[in-house]
């Protein structure tokens, strides 16, 4: 009996869905995965490399695409190794494991006395004239995989564990055409859409005669119910149609988010759907000492660098479309809805965007595209957002409140631990049943999906790390998934787990104080899992931790530790800084636990890029209110520069395991966690608010 | 009407007919000449992507207008090097795998060529201090510095630039 098949491989069984011999010393790799910066597409050449035993350099990946593809759904959740790794790694074994059975049978020979080198079937290390090519008619790879393919030893791994350089680097360092910004179709037309201010929204007027003159070459109109786009020839002329119909398109029932509405205590008066899971609350029945303390932070942007872009083309009754977002599948399946046609009907293909870290506006821009693209057959047509389009309308994710409340033994260790939320959802992806930007402006809109969030069988939304992986003998979870919302909201790198890890991290961090503790040792003394203890203590030992380093004087350190999804990754951060009116970060530390390491350099890649991206939500970041989104390009969202950076020195530890842990998102929530800490060590005072703002930092040293 | 712009990108002289003589250089460059390796980050000059040399100076071609270009001469990532030839930037951020997304690296490249450029012997703070008017969302920096760094190195030692 064979183990169950990796999920991604027991949902797309057929091999020749993953594996193809397409031309002699050539090797088709198929993912569903796609690259978003993260490095996925070289991991999982490394993973076919090395299981099929093949030079990299044979390996043509092909990602993303309906066409061609297992459907995979989104990549996302730090998923993709973890999960979609592990489904190649044994469809790879799986296929070499037919080849080596159709060469004995050829041979006259047992399997079990044949290797492969290169692709080059061997027999005890002499060569047998035969390889997957020469045999690759006759191995029929559109059977269902088994599973009982072999996979190689970690011990014998030659290109996992292996930093190979990344495939796709070279053209972004030499400025080739790789991004789907970059695409320019035969025919092609260039378009911006009008964008519908709010669901129900309708348009009003339009002064095409203003919008003409601000284009100063010709441009056209396309208009369907509220759904108004400009086309033309000319990306400038249509740039400056765009932004000067902001001014000259009327909209009737506009709603705009108000400056009370950004601040996370906003939600605390709205309509939600509550849930209590877990242990039994008791009350207190012993007596036992509390404590409470509430934790907040604001609506933030996912920020990609380049605004959102897709493509479309509707020709002969076929819809194709281009996309940079994190789950083709979906998307086409919540196109064919919209749009009205059979999912046959649509390919929908991935095309590099820069990094999205979430749910952005990528969906909405190649729906953006495709409901032009339907109005006008035979025409390809690109859609590209302008900047301040890109920070209104993407999906942002929410404000949290988070209050934890913990009962203390004799000893001041935790026994009973509640963290109750307060969130809007983490999850308005099309595949979850959010609409696409456009179809709300169409005739005859989609109705408002109902309130969901993730679902804890997939890590939780809002509830990501609500648990604390601390030995606590009763812990539960109060989650109040707030329904309405002043902006849409959905995934960001990590979602509910930054928010969660930053209150449960610094609410442990505040009961060692209660105590008199070191956060390093009192962390040691309420866990036991192995691995947890093992990258708190590395990191410590990284950092030179020392218990007795005195704080208060404006230069603080903090550590913090979670488990990503409490099954994903281990990761433990210290962070060294400096306050004075504002927080400088002056060095970062951290030690992971991510299993079975495919690229190192690549994980410590995800790792730093984390950090610094988590250090950057904290200090600066928070989307801004005041009758609509104010903050619209990088001078009203900042975000980290080069210049506030800090050094940072990260080690992976136990990476020959045999099962490979999502490393992605993992240091959101301890980075975060570990700045406030530093920051309540160095201030004296305790700052629960995100981000850590001038004001609060004043207004921190002005209660002390 | 359209007028004819005439510059040098690249080391070749360019002539690009345009109806508007506002026509940003970066829309230019990307449509007009095809060198898709400057990017649009936000048309703001805000972010950096579409930097490029302008006789020499890093700017911001988002906000260039193509008239302002005449005569001038523009070097842009694709007159750094190739894969064949990489400059000493090039081959130092791929040595370092300096990148994530990538969509910012063409425009820091550039910055960094010019800072290189005026100063051969740059500090960590000196180089971030340039790299300041270029945004990199991933949290690449560090590698980025790195690269920069030691690129200056290969170039004092004499790897051609």
């Amino acid at each position: 009996m064979n183990a169950p098949l990796p999920g991604p491989l027991a949902d797309n069984p057929s091999l020749d869905r993953w594996v193809s011999f397409p031309s002699p010393g050539k090797v088709g790799i198929f993912t569903g995965r796609v690259e978003l910066g993260q490095g996925v597409l070289t991991a999982m050449a490394q993973i076919a490399a090395d299981e099929l035993d093949v030079a990299m350099a044979r390996i043509v990946l092909r990602s993303g695409d309906t066409e061609l593809t297992p459907n995979e759904g989104y990549t996302a959740g730090s998923q993709s190794i973890q999960f979609g790794g592990v489904a190649m790694r044994q469809a790879c074994a799986d296929v070499r494991a037919l080849f080596l059975n159709q060469a004995a049978k050829i041979i006259g020979c047992a399997p079990d006395e044949l290797s492969v080198r290169d692709g080059a079937i061997l027999r005890k290390d002499a060569a047998t004239g035969q390889d997957y090519w020469t045999l690759a008619g006759a191995v029929n790879l559109a059977v269902q995989a088994t599973g009982s393919g072999p996979r190689k030893p970690i011990a014998d791994m030659t290109v996992i564990g292996g930093s190979s350089e990344r495939l796709d680097l070279p053209d972004k360092i030499f400025g080739n055409a790789i991004f789907i910004h970059d695409m320019r179709l035969p025919g092609m037309v260039h378009a911006r859409v009008v964008r519908q201010p709010n669901r129900g929204a309708t348009i009003d007027a339009v002064d095409e005669k203003a919008i003409l003159r601000a284009a100063k070459t010709p441009v056209q109109f396309v208009r369907h119910g509220s759904f108004l786009a400009i086309l033309g020839d000319d990306e400038t002329a249509v740039d400056l149609a765009a932004t000067a119909a902001v001014d000259h398109v009327g909209w009737q029932n506009v709603e705009a988010p108000t400056a009370a509405q950004q601040e996370a205590n906003w939600l605390l008066q709205r309509p939600a759907v509550d849930r209590i899971f877990g242990a039994p609350d008791e009350g207190n029945p012993q007596g036992r000492q509390r404590f409470e303390a509430t934790y907040t932070r604001g609506y933030l942007a996912h920020a990609s660098i380049s605004p959102s872009c897709g493509l479309a083309e509707y020709r002969d009754g076929h819809l194709t479309v281009w996309t940079h977002c994190q789950g083709v599948y979906p998307l086409r399946a919540a196109l064919a809805k919209t749009l009205g046609l059979e999912a046959s009907a649509i390919t929908v293909h991935h095309v590099q965007g820069s990094g999205c870290y979430g749910h952005n506006g990528a969906d909405d821009a190649a729906t953006d595209a495709a409901i032009i693209a339907m109005r006008m057959p035979g025409r390809p047509v690109r859609v590209r957002w302008r900047r301040e389009e890109e920070f209104v309308y993407e999906p942002k994710t929410p404000a949290m409140i988070v209050k934890v409340r913990a009962l203390v033994d004799d000893a001041g260790k935790p026994v009973d631990w509640t963290q109750e939320i307060w969130s809007p959802t983490h999850n308005n992806r099309p595949g979850a049943g959010g609409n696409l930007l456009g179809a709300l402006a169409l005739p005859n809109p989609p109705p408002e999906p109902p309130p969901n969030d993730v679902p804890e069988s997939n890590g939780g939304g809002a509830t990501r790390n609500g648990e604390p992986l601390y030995d606590i003998a009763a812990k539960r979870i109060v989650h109040h998934l707030v329904a309405e919302t002043p902006v849409r909201t959905s995934a960001l790198r990590g979602l509910g787990a930054m928010p969660n890890v930053f209150a449960l991290e610094c609410g442990i961090d505040e009961l060692a104080e209660r105590v008199g503790k070191d956060p390093v040792d009192y962390r040691l003394s309420i866990i036991a899992d192995k691995r947890a203890r093992a990258v708190i203590e590395k990191v410590a030992a990284m950092a030179r931790w020392d218990a007795k380093a005195p704080g208060g004087a404006g230069h603080g350190r903090g550590i913090a530790f979670a488990r990503y999804k409490n099954r994903a990754a281990y990761s433990a951060v210290v962070v060294e800084l400096d306050v004075a009116e504002e927080i400088r970060l002056a060095h970062v530390w951290c030690a992971t636990d991510a299993g079975l390491v495919i690229n190192p350099d690549g994980a410590i890649n995800q790792i730093e890029g984390g950090i610094i991206q988590s250090a950057s939500w904290v200090l600066k970041e928070q989307v801004r209110f005041d009758n609509g989104v104010s903050s619209i390009d990088w001078e009203t969202y900042p975000v980290l520069k080069f210049s506030e950076v800090p050094e940072i020195d990260i080690e992976l530890i136990n990476t020959k395991d045999e099962v490979p842990l999502g490393v992605g998102e993992v240091t959101a929530g301890p980075t975060a966690a570990a700045i406030g800490n530093a920051v309540s060590h160095a201030l004296g005072a305790r700052i629960r608010d995100l981000p850590l703002t001038r004001e609060r930092i004043m207004a921190a040293l002005l209660k002390e | 009407m359209t007028q004819e712009f005439k510059f040098t990108v690249n080391g070749k002289p360019v002539s690009v007919s345009l109806g508007n003589e506002e026509t940003p250089l970066l829309n230019v460059l990307r449509n007009e000449l095809g060198l898709m390796g400057t990017r649009f980050g936000c048309g703001l000059e805000q972010c950096g992507c579409c930097m490029v040399l302008i006789d020499g100076e890093p700017e911001k071609s988002c906000g260039k207008p193509v008239w302002s270009i005449a005569g001038k001469t523009v070097t842009t990532i694709e007159g750094l090097g190739s894969p064949e030839r990489p400059h000493p930037l090039q081959q130092a951020f791929i040595d370092e795998q300096a990148g994530q997304c990538g969509y910012c690296l063409a425009g820091i490249v550039i910055t960094a060529k010019a800072l290189l450029d005026k100063n051969p012997s740059p500090t960590r703070a000196q180089i971030a201090a340039a790299l300041d008017s270029n945004i990199c969302r991933c949290g690449t920096h560090n590698r980025i510095l790195r690269a920069v760094a030691k690129a200056a190195a290969q170039i004092r030692a004499g790897a051609g630039a």
